[in-house]
This record gives C-alpha cells, structure tokens and sequence, in this order.
C-alpha cells in the first residue's frame, strides 16, 4: 500500500491549487510516494526531546519604528498586474453567482 | 590588454581606476563575448546591454571627475535570474513570471549599483531555485564550458557558466542547498554560501525563507571576497538579516594562512557513491594543506546522513507557502480568466500551466508534509533533524575551526541523466545540504580535474556562523599552492569555446 495514492494525489493537488491532468497525476502519484518514503527516515532519530529548529538564526520579534516612507506609486504597484482597473487590481469572481 | 574577458575583477577594477582601459570597453569586451559564445552555453535569460553600458558610462564619468571609484567599480556581473532588478525581466526561470518586470530593486542589485559593478544581464536557473543542474529552467537547458554535453550544476547554472566561460567575472547566485557551491564545484570556479542571514534576501524571490541565501560567484578566491564584502551586511528591510558587523573576507582573502589551523575531515561526506576521481583529488588538497601547515584530522557528524531527508521535507515545506503568492492575481501569468470562471479556478489553471514538473512535485510534498496527521512525522521530524545537525557542527566546531568535504559526490553528470528520476538528482546536494540547515558559511573552490573524466572537482569548507573570513583564509593559501603545482588556473585548463 503506498503512502500517497493516486485519490490523495489528486486532494493535494487541490489543496495546492494546481489543475493538474490525468497523466501528471498519475506520474506524480509514484514519484511522490518513492520521495516521501525516502524522506520518512527523519523520525528515526527525531525522538521526543530533540527540540525542533525553524531557523537558524535566533530571532524572535524584529521591530522598527513606524514612519511614513516612500512606496511604490498605484502605477508602479499596478504595472504588472493581469488586470487592472480604476487603480485596482482587476481579479475574477471570489464568490459564487447567486 | 589582450583580453579584458580573461581578467580577474581585481585587475579590470585597477585597470579601469587608473584609466588603461574605460568601463565602457571593458563592459564592451564582454557583451562581445557574450554574442560570441552564448549560444552555445545559455547562460543568459537576459542581457541589458543599454542598462550595462549605461552603468559603465556613469563609471567613466565618475571617473573623470576624480571621484573616488570602488574596489569592483566598473567591473561587469552576471545576475541570477531570481533577484528583482528594477524593470529588467526577473522570471525565475519560470514561465508564471514570463515577462514581467519588477518595480524595485532587490538589496543585493542596490549594493552593487551603489558599488558601480555593471551588471550585464540575468542568468538561466531552474525554475525557483529548484534543481541542481539547471535542466528544470522553463526556458532550456545550460551548458557546461567544460563539456556542452554535461550540466553546469544548479540552480544557478547560469551563473556558474558565465563565469567559468569568461562571460563575466563574477557573478551573483542563491544557495538553499547547495545551489552555489556545488555548480561551481562542476564547473571550476569559487562559489561561497555566507553565513544565512549575512547577505540580504530583499527582493530574492523567496524559496525555502529559513535557508536561501545569496552569495558570490568568481574565478579566484580574493575576487569572490570582493563581491562578498560589497553584498553583504545588515538590512532592515530583511527581518532575519543579522546585525552584525560584515566579518573581514578580504583581509582574509589577502592573507591566506593555514599555519596551526586545525581542519576537520567529514567522515560522513565521503567514501560510498562518491566519484574515485572526486576522492582522490580531495584527499590530494587535504594532503596539501597538512604540508602547508594546517592540522588535519577526522571528525564524525553522525547526524549528517539525515540532511538530505531533513532538507526534502522543510524546503517543500517552506516552498508550498512561499510560492502560494503565484496567485494569478496581482503580477505574472493569468490563465482562463473567461468571465465564467472563479478566482480559484483560474488560480489552479493558472499555476498548473505556469509552474514546471519539479515545482509541482515540491509543492505538492510540501502540502502533504504540512498536512494535519503527517505534520509531527514529517516536518516536525525535520526541524528536530535540523537541531541535531546544528549541534553535530557545534560539537565539531569545538575541535576544529573549519571543516572540509569534497563539494559534490560526482563530477558533472549529462544533461538529461538524471532528470526522470529526482531522488538521483537530489544526491547533488549530499554536501552541501547540512550548512544550510545550520545556517553556517560555507565554500567550493577548484582543487583539481578528475583523473577519470577530466572534470573539475570542488573541495567544500564549512566554517561557523559569522566567521565566513576563515574560509578566505583556508582557500587563498590552498588556491596559491595548487597555482604553483599547476604552474596556472586551474580555469585557464577550460576548453575553448
């Protein structure tokens, strides 16, 4: 039984909002299932008081004062966008027709 | 000069300074160079030649002014591809970002603009930062100078074969797990992977946040601590950049010294799956450095054989989150906006047509890894892997003051040898995996071409956070001692193109 069906494959493909095809499904399905067994080792020495590391670097909260600088005009912020109007970003429905 | 493209970035910022040549031929020089050879090797996405000779104008006027010119102004660079870089195309090697073009500058480009470095154009990589050998870049493979048939490493294999092909000097790429040590290791040339957190990640588009890191590309080991100390330094716009003084590359580079260095051997970075080749000319440097004085000896980091596992869980991870801002909405590709379709549709078309296998693969195992029941197994047990690693460097660190491995386990393998099958693939990065899980510095540089197959092969030192300087100290002296064996670079060896 593998770790990652082709059913699980295709929820995390939902979950990561990629419309994959049939055939991709069916090559990932396999090579996902081959990668995360590989990878599964980690718990053999991950015991229970190892504590984790996110990052390497020991940071906690970062301030900085809050002042008014310079930013990217509307035009600028814009000038990439797929769509735009009236100074917005254009973006299809997010809610369903009713 | 006979051949401005066959300077070091030393010399041409001396020849520039004192006025033997302008910036404007030495940029001149290399744009030619450029159209002669890039077809062949595809390093560049992109070449700004009005933007790069526009910059090497500005030097030569600056110049004639008497003003005060930098230790690398005018010399020219090769930028990869996943830098933003004010209205120049930064795409990533993706076709989600085919054509666009961002409206800010990235921390390193403002650093090396206020440098007067000349930046030529954008180099290929794979698609995110992604692979090791530049086959997963939407828009074609690069080629190794050394064989056109072989991968120039990755993911910034664009910049490693511009280097090593006399398109550039120097040039700037990223290491999440060994992207900038381990293509200059197959291609010949000095890659350094600062300490995280030592070089900003502004405007880097972002892969794995807790482990990229930008770091410099060049042919000898003091041009490489020119580009390092012009990068680096604490950045508020980077909330984990550290606060810290820049440690002193250059003087390091400048005045190599192994004398009573006491040099660790990884017993855990060597021996089955790596190259005889590869091992024999490692242990040649090691033998060279206990005669020029360091001393040498063997350390364990048992932890070091669950890196790679670790690394394929928590850059997933960090990925799946990272590249959810590809959303089709606010910049890059949109696909199936037809009026009937919703925002979510046309984000899973969108993504689906612009993002490449690998990526998908990645975050596809990032989402399944951050899933609630597989968490503790999988991501949870690579952060505790992460801290046993940390601590396997700690412990070897108080024997030793740096570390040292072959770079990679082969030499430069074929171009499309690997690529149906990731797992093989991701050996590239066997070495060099464990610094950035560490967060510590870290460097390849050329120890000599393999007896099996005439490739080069790279020696990786590792140093502790914040003491990048020891690994410019380690390589200058290594680097003077194989030049005088060799009678030359080991670059000079490279094929004609």
């Amino acid at each position: 039984m593998p770790s990652i069906t082709r059913a699980e494959a295709a929820h995390l493909a939902r979950l990561s909002r990629l419309a994959l095809t049939d055939d991709e499904l069916d090559q990932l399905a396999g090579q996902l299932d081959v990668i995360i067994n590989a990878v599964a080792r980690v718990s053999e020495v991950a015991d229970a008081d190892v504590p984790p590391t996110s990052h390497s670097v020991p940071l906690t909260n970062v301030f900085r004062p809050d002042e008014v600088r310079p930013c990217l005009t509307p035009d600028e912020a814009l000038a990439g966008a797929p769509a735009a109007e009236e100074q917005r970003f254009r973006v299809p429905r997010i809610l369903d027709e009713e | 000069m006979a051949d401005l493209t066959q300077a070091s970035a030393r010399e041409l910022a001396r020849l520039i300074a004192t006025g033997e040549v302008s910036a404007v031929e030495v940029t001149q020089a290399h744009l030619d160079r450029i159209s002669a050879v890039d077809a062949k090797v595809h390093a560049f996405l992109h070449v700004d030649a009005d933007g790069a000779l526009g910059a090497a104008r500005a030097v030569d006027e600056k110049r004639s002014r008497g003003a005060d010119l930098g230790p690398l102004a005018g010399v020219p660079l090769a930028l990869k591809d996943v830098l933003t870089q004010k209205d120049v195309p930064t795409t990533c090697g993706s076709r989600i970002l085919e054509g666009w073009r961002p409206p800010y500058d990235s921390t390193v480009v403002r650093k090396l603009r206020e440098a007067d470095v000349v930046i030529l154009g954008k180099t290929n990589m794979d698609e995110f930062a992604m692979g090791s050998s530049t086959e997963n870049s939407a828009f074609g493979v690069t080629r190794n100078p050394w064989d056109l048939e072989r991968i120039p490493g990755g993911s910034s294999g664009g910049s490693s074969a511009a280097v090593s092909s006399f398109q550039a000097p120097l040039a700037i790429g990223t290491d999440t797990g060994g992207s900038i040590r381990q293509p200059a290791a197959v291609t010949g040339i000095v890659g350094v992977k600062p300490t995280y957190g030592g070089v900003s990640r502004y405007g880097l588009v972002a892969f794995s946040s807790s482990l990229d890191q930008a770091g410099p590309f060049a042919r000898n080991i003091l041009d490489a601590a020119l580009l390092h100390a012009t990068i680096a330094g604490h950045d508020p716009l980077d909330s984990t950049s550290i606060d810290a003084p820049v440690p002193d590359v250059v003087t390091a580079a400048r005045a190599g010294d192994v004398t009573g260095v006491r040099v660790g051997v990884v017993r855990e970075l060597n021996g089955e799956g790596y190259d005889a080749g590869v091992r024999q000319r490692f242990s040649e440097a090691v033998a060279l450095l206990t005669s020029l004085g360091a001393e040498v000896g063997e350390v364990s980091c048992p932890h070091f054989d669950y890196a790679m596992p670790a690394y394929y869980l928590i850059a997933p991870s960090e990925a799946s989150s990272n590249l959810a801002r590809f959303d089709a909405m606010r910049y890059g590709l949109r696909v199936g906006d037809d009026g009937t379709r919703s925002a979510e549709e046309v984000m899973a078309m969108t993504r689906a047509a612009g993002f490449g296998p690998e990526v998908k693969r990645r975050i596809m195992i990032g989402t399944y890894a951050l899933s609630s029941g597989y968490y503790d197994a999988y991501y949870g047990s690579a952060q505790k892997v992460r801290t046993l690693i940390s601590q396997d460097f700690a412990a070897a660190f108080e024997k030793f003051d740096v570390l040292v491995s072959p770079s990679t386990p082969t030499t430069a393998f074929r171009i499309g040898e690997r690529t149906d099958d990731p797992l093989k693939m991701y050996l590239a990065d066997l070495d060099t995996i464990p610094s950035n899980l560490a967060g510590n510095a870290s460097m390849s540089l050329p120890v000599g071409l393999s007896p099996d197959d005439g490739l080069p092969v790279g020696l990786q030192i590792m140093a502790p956070a914040l003491a990048d300087d020891r690994l410019y100290r380690v390589a200058a002296v290594l680097e003077a001692a194989l030049a005088l064996q060799w009678g030359h670079a080991l670059i000079e060896e490279a094929p004609a193109l």
